[in-house]
This record gives C-alpha cells, structure tokens and sequence, in this order.
C-alpha cells in the first residue's frame, strides 16, 4: 500500500508543483526517489511532528497541496492538536498519511501500534479518514485526496493485496466497494483488513454461505446507503478492523444504523478488545492471536447463519 | 494617526473589550499594544481594502489570549468596523476571546493553544521562500509560550532553512500564568539561546515606538538567518495598578477599576 501512495504521488506531482511531501524523517529507501525528482516539492522536517504539522498548515495556507509522512502514532497522536486547531480549523490542504496502521508494526511494540487513530481521527469535524484495503485503493485515495480540498488522514497498513478493481471500476472518496455479494451477511471491512474478509468470503462460499463484501475504505463520511442497504438486504452485519472496537468502524456502522432507525438482524464487531497488547508479533499472528482474522469473520459469519 | 495614537485607541478598545464581556488578559493586551500598532500603523505590507493581497505582509499572533489587541488593531485600521468590537466575547460572536480567523478580515491565523504559531509561520515563510516572494512572515509569541518545546522546533527548522524572511517576536514581560518566568521555568540566557540555535536577535524597548521602528522594520530584514525581536514589556503596560502584576493576567477591570484604567490610559496620549 505504502508503494501505491508513494508511485501515485510521484506520478501526480510531476504536473503538479503545488504538491508537497513532508516527512517526520521516516520512509527510508520508500521517499528517496520522490525527494531526488521533486526536491522542491519535499521536506524532511525532521523527527519533530508538531512542527511538521504546523509548517504543512502554513504551506497549505499559502496554496500547496501537503502530504504529511510518519508511521504507526507519530503524525497522527503526537501531533493531534496541530492537526485539530491548525489544518482542520483552517480546512487547510492537508492530508495526513500514517504508514503502518493496526499492527503492521506488530513486533515494535505498542508505541508502534496504530489501534486507536481511526476512532480519535474521525472524531474531528472538518477531516475526510480514508483507510484503504488494497493496492489500488491506496493510489486511488491519494488521488481524490490531491482533488478535494480539506485535511484528511490517510492510513496505510503494512498487507499489500494487489487485487485488480473490476473493469471500468471507479473510486470515489465516501464511496463503499461492494467487492463480492451474497446474502447470508454482510462483511464490512476497513483498510487491510480487506484481505481477510475476502479469505472468509472464499471459505463461507465454499460452504455454501455467499456473503456480500464491502470495504469501506472511507470511514468518515461515512456511505450510509450501503450500511443501511446490507441491514435491510442481507442476513446481518460483521464489521472487521485493525483496531480497537471503540470508536472506530464498528462504533461508525453502528451510528448509522441507530441514527436510520434501520437495524441489521445481527450485528458483530471484530476488532481489537483486549486493550493494549504489550505481546509482540507479526502483523498475521497478531490477527489470529486477538482474534481478528479470517477464521474469527467465518465463526462470526456461521452463527449468524446459524450454521 | 500616529503609532501613539493607534496604541492608545487599542489599549482602550482591549479595556473595554475585556470588560464588556469579562474576558482576562488585559495585562497581556496592554503588554503587545504598542508593538501591534507599530506593525500595522507602519512596519506590515498590508491593505485593509484587500485583506488576502496576495503580496502582503503576513502576520500571527500565536499568544492568541491576546486577540482583543488584533481585533481593535484590525479594526482601526479598517479592516472592519470598530463598532463590531463590542461583539467580542458575547453570545453569537464570532470574535472569539482567544484569536480566530473565521469571519473576521485580516486575521490570517487562529490560534490560543500557545506553541502552534511559529510552526505556522515557518511554514509560511518557507512557501514565499519557493515562490520567490518578498514579503515577510512576523509571529508574536509570549515569553511563557516558550516553554512549549515545539517551539523551538520550529526555530531549528528556521534556522536550518535560512528562512529570512521571518520574523519571531516575544513578548517579554517576565510574567507569566501563575508567577513570574524566572520562578515558572527560567529562560535566561534568553537571546543567547535564540542565538545558539542560529537566529539573529535584537533586542528593544517593547514599547518606545522609535526603538520598535527601528527592530520590527529594516533591522530585522537583514541578512539570510531568521530573526528575533525580544521586546521587553511590562505587562499591565498603561494602567499603573495593572503593570507588573500577575493578578491582571486573569482579572477583568469591573466598576471603579474600570474608570480608572480608562481615566490612566485616556491621559496617555
């Protein structure tokens, strides 16, 4: 995902000498080629993210279009009160880019886990949150963020699917894909999580049970359509996240189904509970471990079925 | 209208502001009077007829407790009316108690979170850089403000990127929230650790106008490196029982009080 934003980008500020890239002084290797390309179009603010925020909302201010590199907790927690009163308050152009969301960092430990950011993220008026599921998401995001004026976050995990989109497929910012249909229940995914979801679709298929698959790669705004469509069409709702189960997708999916006054006939939320994990791992045994993966959607999925 | 002048119409403005509305900080107010009428009496590049001129002087005041002093500054100098002052803090106004830009001409920055401005400014002055501008980039900092480290982020940055045309300001009146700054968190050496972090600085009287000329204008344009104008003040300045005391960082001037500011500050011409 990480290369996906970063080509995008380089393919789009070759035209475009209002785009800018700062970085916390973190994409070792990943930055180097944009930075040599575009050296007026590229910062490295150093390991400072407050200033960093700052100095992208006063470059917005002025008219560039600022991307904001770091990972995990850095651009996003260490510098959330520049992101709130300097560019959300100024609707500045500004989009905010964590690589290594959920635990794509899994085995650097908690400092390095990013569980918390969509919930705090989304919380703030004014900020578009995009967490993409795949390879082409991740491009496509970075695009519509270059074309709608406003600050975003953008997240970024470390699973890489390179999955094509369907042909003539388009991306749009709030817009939900529905990627497989069924109507057993509706899987809802968030960023990488997509993967999974996918797998559990693969193996609820094969025992019969066709759910449909939507990734929701913008979690706010929220496509209230598609939630309320998947209460009324299908067996249920399963929300899947890299991320704790306050606040962030599930709590978003829930909202809309209470504020619509339209409820699934079953709701279960995957995502993190167990609070902060001070056991390490790879970003997959992780999953498995606090039961978020691919085998925890299909028993979610089964007993809603009742199957 | 002389910059004396334009001090001493802030100054009343900032008193009957803050006690219109019960708002704090005079003292703080009354501290950046005379340097807020320096910059826009006579030192910005700034066109009230057209407040987002694209070549103008940019100017955040990031000690934004301090905002009723923009508001009337602004206001005097025609960005708005003045009439509009007496919004500031009521119900429905979007003259906010500490600095915003929402709505109100000639605000380039909201701020009141103290330790966000510079970042800002930096980043301003870093686009004028690429663009090839000539205009500069001034930001008003508290001396209190400094012990926020992200500050001096952004005076490593500046410095490390030339950025000449900026400007930092502190208000240094030696007091801050609770006490003074040598009992608070001491920042002596002061100039010596802007200087060690490769800022030019100069130092003046925050409030003999010819001195303030002199700093805020050609005396800080010169040279690549940043600059730094520590302006010693007295908080409270103008109103003898407000100077020098941390009870008027907080207290808003009621009844009696309030007619003797007015009386001391109507007197200073």
């Amino acid at each position: 995902m990480r290369d996906a934003f970063v080509a995008r980008l380089t393919a789009l500020a070759e035209d475009d000498p209002r785009l800018m890239l700062i970085t916390g002084d973190l994409g070792f290797g990943v930055l180097t080629k944009f930075a040599e390309r575009f050296p007026r179009q590229f910062i490295n603010a150093g390991v400072a993210e407050q200033n960093m925020m700052g100095l992208a909302t006063g470059l917005a201010m002025e008219g560039h279009v600022v991307f904001t590199y770091s990972i995990a907790n850095f651009g996003t927690l260490r510098c959330l009160e520049q992101i709130r009163n300097d560019a959300a308050y100024h609707d500045a152009n500004v989009k905010v880019v964590a690589v290594g969301g959920g635990f794509s960092y899994g085995a650097l430990g908690i400092s390095h886990h990013a569980t918390e950011d969509l919930a705090i993220l989304r919380a703030l008026p004014a900020m578009t949150v995009v967490a993409p599921g795949d390879d082409w998401e991740a491009a496509e995001a970075t695009e519509a963020l270059v074309n709608t004026p406003g600050t975003a976050y953008l997240r970024l995990d470390r699973s890489s699917m390179d999955r094509a989109p369907e042909q003539g497929e388009r991306f749009a910012l709030g817009a939900s894909r529905r990627v497989k249909e069924g109507a057993a229940a509706t899987i809802i995914s968030t960023g990488g999580m997509l993967g999974e979801a996918l797998a559990a679709h693969e193996t609820l298929a094969s025992e019969g049970l066709l759910t449909r698959v939507l990734s929701l790669h913008t979690l706010s705004p929220i496509d209230s359509p598609a939630v309320i469509d998947a209460c009324r069409t299908t067996g249920g709702l399963v929300t899947v996240e890299e991320h704790s189960v306050v606040g962030g997708l599930g709590s978003a999916v829930a909202e809309v189904c209470a504020d619509a006054e339209v409820f699934p006939r079953a709701f279960k939320r995957i995502g993190l509970r167990a609070g902060f994990s001070s056991i390490v791992g790879g970003q997959q045994y992780l999953r498995t471990r606090y039961g978020i993966d691919a085998a925890a959607i299909v028993a979610a999925v089964r007993s809603i079925a009742g199957a | 209208m002389t910059t004396r002048d334009l001090a001493r119409r802030v100054r009343l403005h900032a008193l009957d502001m803050t006690s219109r509305g019960g708002s704090s900080h005079i003292g703080s107010i009354l501290s950046i009077a005379d340097i807020l009428a320096m910059l826009y009496g006579e030192v910005l590049a700034v066109d009230p007829a057209n407040p987002r001129w694209p070549e103008r002087d940019r100017f955040i005041l990031s000690k934004g407790h301090a905002g009723a002093g923009v508001y009337a500054t602004l206001a005097e100098c025609g960005f708005f009316p003045t009439e509009r002052l007496k919004d500031h803090y009521q119900d429905g106004s979007d003259l906010s108690g500490h600095v915003s830009h929402k709505g109100i001409p000639g605000v380039e920055v909201s701020t009141g979170s103290l330790g966000h401005g510079l970042s800002i400014a930096a980043g301003m002055a870093y686009a004028g850089m690429l663009a090839g501008k000539s205009h500069r980039v001034v930001c008003l900092l508290s001396d209190g403000e400094c012990d926020e480290g992200s500050n001096w982020e952004a005076i490593l940055f500046a410095a490390h990127h030339k950025l000449g045309n900026l400007t930092a300001i502190i208000d240094y009146n030696k007091i801050q929230s609770l006490t003074t700054v040598a009992d608070t968190i001491a920042l002596e050496p002061f100039a010596d650790k802007w200087r060690a972090f490769g800022w030019r600085v100069l130092e003046t009287d925050g409030h003999d106008h010819d001195r303030l000329r002199t700093a805020l204008g050609d005396e800080a344009r010169v040279g690549e490196a940043p600059t730094c104008v520590i302006a010693h003040t007295t908080k409270g300045k103008g109103v003898s029982f407000m100077e020098s005391s941390v009870l008027w960082h907080y207290r808003t001037a009621k009844g009696e009080e309030f007619e003797a500011a007015k009386r001391e500050l109507q007197g200073d011409a």
